[in-house]
């Protein structure tokens, strides 16, 4: 079916929504929108978006499977993809309808308001986002043209990289000590601290700190550790690896606001579709697209429908309590609440926040676990156990599904091994992708590498090294 | 606020495929996956009689994104219809079938397996075997084209072109045009590759004559064959076929089956057929060199013959087999045979494996399959003969 809408159209309808959207408050960057067909989307889906981005075969994998899918009908395309930067940048595919168009329009104005305005975004760059993807692609580039490097062995950088990458600290609002900062630090921890009754204690024992330990504090940045401290690799490398956990902590905001950028999109594109006065046909069109955006998926958390849900319900509260307080002007005191909330929140603190038994027994949420080949319902969102559904919920949103990895030791056994420990939070590693993260990290020391974690209650230490892949139990756990 | 839109450009979208270097690779890596598992897919699948276009899933090991992962114990969350209660299942542990399924941060995501055509499979064996070409005849020529002689140098080019030895001479070349004391500095600083330095091949068509051949399979169809043995024989037919059709622009292929006497059969009668009887497997060596000198001569027709039996031959049979092998073996460019015995019914039953021991003609190679599992080993072993004795004619 040709598409029944010119460029025209869809600028009347943006004005209107533009016009709309300040009203309500939204503060956006400018935008930009780009009409392209669905090979093309699944183009820039595989690769993030990114108008220019590196080469890799995993995003050539992605590619086919994303087309594996959207041919089978097992998923259709989004209708938009929009990235974070300034100018926001955003697809919108050209066989969609007038109504999906002004629809997406409207959702695209929910992130972009989103991207700049939430905390988690704010080194993010958007001004540099486009062109510093396009510098580092040419960087890839440069090191695969060139015949002393080339393909394969910029993969492998990669192949190692990638399997890495998310291993960096979560809390990007904490800095980073120097290393004369983290010294001093750790003497001024080893001296006993002032005692107004020191006469009446007994004084502790002064233990010379040991300077000698490195790193002095674990360190969860492994790819930056790596690049800073195994002298050994190339230039090229260290740079590969700056290239991948440069364009990682570019993504990581929006893994840790997920729900809540996708719930803010869809929470203003109804708000934005239901005041700009479409014609019957087109509204009736509209709440059908809708409906199936934001429906929940039974047995799984649908972030459109869980963050809509939350806030609706933010909004409502804010609203009455604002009424309460403030007579007169009960409409801006609640959208005050949300935009306030927008800011300040990441999808954890969010859903610790929002997300009551209330809620959660509308959406009947439970908790699964797995049982044999099934996952198996283990409990509903009672009395009970509503809390502790919702803990485990928090653990797995954002970041919280990355298992949380410190280098303790770099100089292990006097080696210069290095020793890794698993902060273990009940939630085992699964292992065979432990053992082959571990010997991409073994790649990138160079020497043997250990990983100390907990599996089936017992405490297990993992190594890699020149002879391949090594497990001890130390221990029962507890 | 300002609002920027694009129109659509087909010029734009036909030009930007630009995953496909990164599909490309990435269905290499697929490759090596399926070649590194191609005994364990020729083991299991029925590839045999099938459709050149049948898709075939093949599991591949290998090519996963590995990152630190929680692992089966990780509880997770979801929401339903109102009517949850514990014990209910709300799904499957995902199994790596790529499908939509639970929590994307678990592993088994990644599909790990794919999906290819028997076609491809079929190159990826042959990829595997990694045989230098056959001997040829070179009298029943057919010219076909090809693209690949190399002839002289240009700068542009594609990466797959590119002469590393040229580049890299140019490269010291400037360097040392670039600056006197260039050997000084060459520790200290990296000098990298310019795109002025690079070198690629030029490429100019070539005609090459390519000659015929003819594959002989032949095999027992005495009462003593059941599925199971049938079923490892056509596999090394098909093998054998598949490998000679890669070789050679144009394959004739013979079925000959034969119990105490051998006729000429369709392909649909000599899978599928089962004869009663005893066997003379004299009886189909001679149909074979009768359909030879008939129909192919061995001065025009590159010959293959392949010969399936569980070994159960009459004794008295024995001697004409011998001769017959050995005439075969003199026309043929290979004569294999492939004694079919699953275990444990072969330590009752009499063997040819002993008696053909005598032939010691170079072209001359048997095997013995057991199991299935066999059946990609003993092919490769098959070949390898042809490998080692093969003189290249061009």
């Amino acid at each position: 079916m040709a598409s029944h809408w010119t460029i025209e159209d869809l600028k009347y309808w943006d004005d209107k929504i533009r016009e709309k959207a300040e009203e309500f408050g939204l503060s956006c960057f400018p935008q930009e929108f780009e009409i392209c067909d669905h090979t093309q989307m699944l183009g820039y889906m595989a690769y993030s978006g990114m108008p220019a981005h590196y080469p890799h075969w995993s995003y050539g994998k992605a590619y086919e499977k994303l087309q594996t899918l959207y041919e089978h009908g097992m998923s259709g395309l989004p209708y938009e993809m929009v990235i974070n930067s300034n100018p926001a940048l955003a697809y919108l595919v050209q066989e969609n309808s007038l109504c999906l168009q002004i629809l997406t329009i409207a959702h695209v104005y929910g992130h972009n308001d989103f991207f700049k305005n939430n905390f988690t975004f704010r080194d993010t760059q958007p001004e540099l986002t486009l062109s510093n993807f396009k510098l580092r692609a040419d960087r890839v580039r440069g090191y695969i043209e060139d015949p002393s490097i080339g393909l394969h062995k910029t993969e492998r950088v990669l192949d190692a990289a990638h399997a890495l990458s998310l291993q960096c600290s979560r809390n990007q609002a904490i800095r980073k000590l120097s290393a004369s900062e983290q010294k001093e630090q750790v003497v001024a921890a080893a001296h006993p601290t002032h005692d107004p009754y020191q006469r009446l204690h007994k004084q502790p024992e002064y233990v010379e700190p040991d300077l000698n330990r490195f790193p002095l504090f674990p360190e969860e940045d492994i790819l930056l550790f790596m690049r800073d401290n195994n002298l050994y690799l190339a230039d090229w490398e260290r740079d590969l690896l700056t290239i991948v956990h440069e364009q990682a902590r570019y993504f990581i905001p929006q893994i840790e606001t997920k729900i809540m950028n996708e719930g803010w999109a869809s929470y203003w594109h109804h708000k934005l579709m239901n005041s700009i006065d479409l014609p019957q046909d087109l509204y009736l069109e509209f709440l059908v697209h809708h409906n199936q955006v934001v429906r929940p998926h039974p047995g799984d958390i649908n972030p459109y429908y869980l963050g809509f849900k939350l806030w609706h319900d933010i909004f409502r509260h804010c609203q009455v309590s604002a009424e309460e307080e403030h007579v007169g002007k009960p409409r801006k005191g609640g959208r005050e609440g949300i935009f306030q909330v927008r800011e300040v929140d990441r999808d954890a603190s969010f859903l610790r926040r929002f997300l009551t038994e209330e809620l959660m027994r509308e959406m009947d949420m439970f908790e699964y676990q797995p049982k044999g080949e099934a996952l198996v319902i283990s409990k509903v969102s009672d009395e009970e156990h509503w809390r502790e559904i919702k803990t485990t919920l928090l653990k797995n949103v954002g970041m919280g599904s990355i298992p949380v990895i410190r280098i303790e030791d770099a100089d292990y056994g006097r080696n210069r091994q290095l020793y890794l420990k698993h902060d273990h939070d009940g939630r085992d590693l699964q292992a065979e992708y432990a053992e082959k993260t571990l010997s991409h990290l073994y790649q990138l020391w160079g020497r043997d590498v250990w990983l100390e974690t907990r599996m089936n209650d017992r405490k297990v230490c993992m190594g890699y090294g020149e002879d391949g892949f090594v497990q001890k139990t130390l221990g029962r756990f507890r | 606020m300002t609002t920027v839109f694009r129109a659509y450009s087909q010029s734009d979208a036909l030009r930007s495929d630009r995953s496909a270097k990164d599909r490309l690779r990435h269905r290499q890596k697929v490759r090596k996956a399926i070649r590194d598992n191609v005994a364990d897919i020729v083991a299991e699948e029925s590839i045999i009689g099938q459709s050149r276009d049948r898709i075939i899933k093949v599991p591949i090991r290998g090519i996963r994104e590995y990152r630190f992962v929680y692992g089966q114990n990780t509880p997770g969350v979801g929401t339903g219809q109102g009517d949850s209660e514990p014990g209910q299942t709300v799904g499957q542990v995902p199994q790596g079938d790529g499908g939509p399924g639970h929590a994307g941060d678990r592993p088994g995501m990644d599909y790990y397996e794919t999906e290819i055509t028997l076609e491809e499979l079929i190159e990826i064996m042959l990829e595997d075997l990694e045989l230098p070409d056959m001997e040829r005849k070179r009298f029943r020529e057919v010219l076909s084209e090809r693209t690949s002689k190399r002839k002289g140098f240009r700068r542009v080019g594609v990466r797959v072109h590119m002469d590393k030895r040229r580049t890299a001479k140019s490269r010291i070349r400037r360097r040392l045009a670039s600056d006197k004391d260039a050997e000084d500095n060459e520790t200290k600083h990296r000098f990298p590759f310019h795109r002025d330095d690079m070198r690629y091949h030029r490429l100019r068509e070539d005609m090459r004559p390519q000659s015929n051949a003819v594959v002989f399979c032949i095999m027992d169809t005495s009462g003593s064959m059941d599925t199971l043995k049938k079923y490892l024989a056509r596999s090394f037919f098909f093998l054998l076929y598949q490998f000679v059709r890669s070789r050679y622009v144009n394959v004739d292929v013979v079925f000959i089956a034969h119990h105490t006497k051998a006729r000429e059969v369709t392909e649909e009668e000599f899978f599928h057929k089962g004869e009663a009887g005893g066997t003379f497997i004299s009886s189909g060596y001679s149909k074979a060199l009768e359909i030879i000198q008939n129909r192919y001569h061995p001065s025009l027709w590159n010959i293959y013959a392949f010969h399936c039996s569980d070994g159960d031959n009459f004794d008295s049979d024995n001697a004409a087999t011998l001769k017959a092998a050995e005439v075969l073996c003199q026309v043929c460019n290979l004569f294999g045979y492939g004694e079919i015995k699953p275990r444990p019914s072969g330590f009752y039953e009499g063997t040819m494996l002993d008696l053909f021991r005598s032939v010691r003609m170079d072209n001359f190679q048997s095997v013995l399959i057991q199991r299935k599992e066999d059946i990609w080993p003993s092919f490769r072993q098959l070949l390898s003969r042809e490998s080692e004795s093969s003189k290249y004619d061009e």
